[in-house]
């Protein structure tokens, strides 16, 4: 079967982003100045094992990144046609989970749909009952086998996530223990999360873990496809933040004079407008542009996509006034300070000033508010898609997942899992995302932590 | 004072009408009245008339700066800019696409959204101070401990599981308020309350922990170390100085959004079916009423611009060191 790969636009983006990460991480590696700080919150255990927890979503985020679509089996005038269907690696990897779609809402678990419906037997008697999934525990005869079938699956796959998770820690053990980094908290971790994969897998293959939603689908499947989408929204929203703040705010602050009123002005204007409200204006006139313009995708993932993108560049615009802000304050501390000024003594040219002396001071104040503006952002992709201006419907994601099932709180007995899984994948990642966060703020921020002195 | 007053509110005009400038550059010139007439009208099928003729009804069909079709002041003011934008200055909002009067809907909007936000804002920021003070008095203990965790925890929560989960367990399961609704008076006391609770515990999370940074900040000051040499005991530092001294930074975050409390919440009023100015500008985004749209970003600006304003003025009744001159 022949592919071609599919570079969406936030795929390349999201490539910038990993490249730009493996890049800095590769130059503070040569610097212990810089790598200090990163040794302090290696120390932590419980920002390594939010790492740990990161990264888990991270690697399933970048598997769903890598999209391609397959050629379909016809040609025509001797050219392979493609599927207009993107699919991504990730897709590939779970496709069990992706294709057995059952038919309307079933529990967690459960090998009957949620709803009673009208079947005739084979003496034409019609009959009212829950009927049978199509894929859901087929393999069972009877429904009453399914309580120890699941247990049973259960422990066997946690018992084999665990010998793995072993594995690794046992292989890990040594060179973990060799950078001083928190030993016991992350081969606890790692075993329970290797437990809770090797579990979630087994029972996978034969169940729907988490349910299906309204049209069948499997909540495990768009509870982990979301993950990438609340990424992108957490990341790529930088993109756009970073160069505006930090090139606007230290020119705001070393250069004064009429830059600085200018800058100043912007900021102000767009920061006294209600975000939410902004955003809102923003997204309806994206919207209008992308309805008048079809032409622009040939597939409806390309516009889906190019929505993501733009509202996570309507997120960074309406955003980077706060560290400007605070780049500029700490901007026009740094330059009184004597280095400055011997630097310009020394005939010095602004530029070079600016990021040779300044830059580099300033970075951490950058680090700091990146990493806690993250988990700010993949909670507020699902309060703006229920406002109607987040990602495109058809697009998964924690927020179009919290809408479609909200509309189902008033059915009885109620659909709780869709919702429930959206939440709990949400509170994992934004809890990780928020520990660690802290662990770096306390590493970084000179107020945080005098105690340590560099010999 | 009044100098000062008069000077500031000068100052903020340029903000406002960067605001509008915005505003207008976003709804009118990114895309033509042409392109949200074909998008409301439908893509495909669509004539030029039938565009005309939308145009027409909302008063989008004059130029967009200068008419020069005109002659005299109409040059200026037959445009969509001066009828649309600028006119904003002045509140006259104009006409939502209902054919309503927006500044009529905002005005009676604006009780139903006080009666929801100004309980959960006072409300909370007793609670929250309260609770700050209660980890800072504890600090560095176990309750400290567990108190920021528990800060962490639910700040980690979606805004929409407090609503969603609010109303599953107290509506649904315990059918102890109305899911819905609304009613003035104190016949509407029962629809409010949830709204109000779900609204305190929503940020619980950030605002203590915020508020517990300040004071933290304050307690290393030399002044609490003189208190405590004088023999205050602990309770009266934090709570006759430390307090007092916290106000700048708690004034701060908390005044500038005092007069945003007429903007009612988003969310709360949309789940709560609360016919406020929060649920207006949902319906307005969902039926892509661009001219409430429009209208609500530059009050919402407005009044954060007053909020500014406000805060500055509070400072010198907190801190007498400071003078607005």
């Amino acid at each position: 079967m022949s592919f071609v790969p599919v570079i969406l636009w936030s795929d390349a983006l999201v490539f910038l982003l990993l490249l730009a990460g493996i890049a800095s991480a590769w130059y503070v590696r040569q610097r212990e100045h810089l790598l200090l700080p990163w040794r302090r919150v290696a120390t932590s255990s419980v920002a390594m094992v939010s790492l740990l927890v990161l990264s888990f979503f991270l690697v399933v985020g970048l598997l769903d990144t890598l999209h391609y679509r397959v050629a379909l089996p016809e040609q025509s005038n001797g050219k392979t046609v493609y599927s207009p269907e993107v699919l991504s690696v990730f897709d590939k990897l779970v496709t069990p989970l992706r294709a057995q779609t059952e038919k309307t809402y079933s529990a967690p678990l459960a090998v009957t749909l949620y709803a009673k419906e009208s079947t005739s037997d084979a003496s034409g008697n019609i009959l009212r009952d829950y009927p049978r999934l199509r894929y859901g525990g087929v393999h069972l005869t009877d429904e009453q086998q399914r309580d120890g079938d699941v247990l049973w699956r259960g422990l066997t796959g946690a018992l084999v996530g665990l010998m793995v998770g072993l594995a690794i820690v046992f292989g890990s053990k040594r060179w973990l223990a060799q950078r001083g980094w928190p030993l016991r908290a992350l081969l606890i971790a790692t075993l329970i999360i290797s437990a809770l994969i090797g579990m979630t897998v087994n029972l996978a293959a034969a169940y729907h873990v988490l349910g299906t939603d309204k049209v069948g689908q499997d909540v495990l499947y768009l509870s982990l496809k979301s993950i990438r989408t609340g990424l992108i929204i957490g990341t790529v929203t930088t993109l756009v933040t970073l160069p505006l703040a930090l090139l606007l705010g230290i020119a705001a602050g070393y250069l004064r004079g009429w830059v600085d009123d200018v800058i100043q002005y912007v900021y102000t204007v767009l920061s006294s407008i209600p975000s939410v409200l902004l955003i809102a204006a923003a997204v309806l006139m994206m919207q209008v542009t992308i309805d008048t313009h079809p032409q622009w995708f040939d597939t409806s993932a390309s516009r889906a996509d190019l929505r993501l993108v733009f509202l996570c560049m309507i997120l960074g615009v309406t955003s980077w006034t706060g560290l400007c802000r605070l780049l500029r304050g700490e901007t026009l501390k740094l330059r009184e300070l004597e280095y400055i000024q011997a630097a310009q003594a020394f005939g010095v040219s602004s530029f070079r000033i600016l990021t040779r002396h300044i830059m580099p001071n300033v970075m951490h104040i950058v680090l700091i508010s990146l990493v806690m503006d993250f988990s700010g952002l993949v909670l507020a992709e699902a309060v703006l898609s229920y406002v109607g201006v987040g990602v495109d419907p058809s697009m998964i994601s924690f927020g179009t997942m919290i809408n479609a099932a909200r509309l189902e709180m008033g059915r009885e007995p109620m659909v709780w899992w869709a919702l429930a899984a959206a939440f709990g994948f949400m509170l994992v990642l934004v809890l990780a995302a928020n520990l660690f966060a802290d662990a770096v703020r306390d590493a970084f921020d000179p107020r945080f932590n005098r105690t340590e002195v560099v010999t | 004072m009044i100098a000062y007053l008069i000077r500031r509110i000068l100052y903020s005009l340029p903000i406002l009408v960067g605001v509008n400038l915005l505003t207008f550059a976003l709804f009118f010139v990114v895309n033509t009245p042409d392109d949200m007439a074909r998008m409301q009208l439908g893509i495909k099928r669509v004539t030029p008339d039938a565009i005309e003729k939308w145009k027409q009804q909302r008063g989008y069909d004059k130029p967009l700066l200068l008419n020069s079709a005109a002659s005299g002041t109409d040059k200026i003011t037959g445009t969509i800019f001066w009828q649309k934008s600028a006119s904003m200055f002045v509140l006259d909002f104009g006409y939502s696409d209902d054919g309503r009067s927006i500044g009529r809907e905002i005005t009676t909007r604006m009780g139903p959204s006080l009666a929801i936000a100004l309980p959960t804002f006072l409300i909370g920021l007793v609670a929250y101070v309260s609770f700050a003070l209660l980890m800072t008095l504890f600090r560095a203990t176990a309750l400290d401990m567990a108190g920021v965790a528990l800060c962490v925890l639910l700040m980690s929560v979606s805004g929409l599981f407090y609503i969603i989960g609010g109303q599953f367990v107290v509506s649904k399961l315990w059918h102890l308020v109305p899911i819905s609704g609304y009613d003035g008076g104190m016949g509407g006391f029962k629809f409010v309350v949830l709204p109000i609770v779900i609204g305190v515990i929503g940020s619980v999370g950030s605002s203590s922990r915020w508020y517990r940074t300040i004071f933290l900040e304050e307690i290393g000051k030399d002044y609490v170390r003189t208190a405590r040499a004088k023999g205050l005991s602990e309770l009266a530092v934090l709570f006759r100085h430390v307090l007092k001294n916290a106000m700048i930074p708690i004034l701060t975050g908390v005044v500038v959004i005092i007069p945003l409390l007429f903007m009612g919440s988003l969310l709360t009023e949309s789940f709560f079916g609360i016919p406020g100015l929060g649920s207006y500008t949902i319906d307005a985004i969902n039926a892509q009423d661009f001219s409430v749209v429009r209208a609500m970003v530059f009050l919402g600006s407005l009044l954060y611009i007053v909020g500014l304003i406000l805060t500055d003025i509070s400072y010198t009744i907190v801190d007498p060191r400071v003078r607005l001159s």
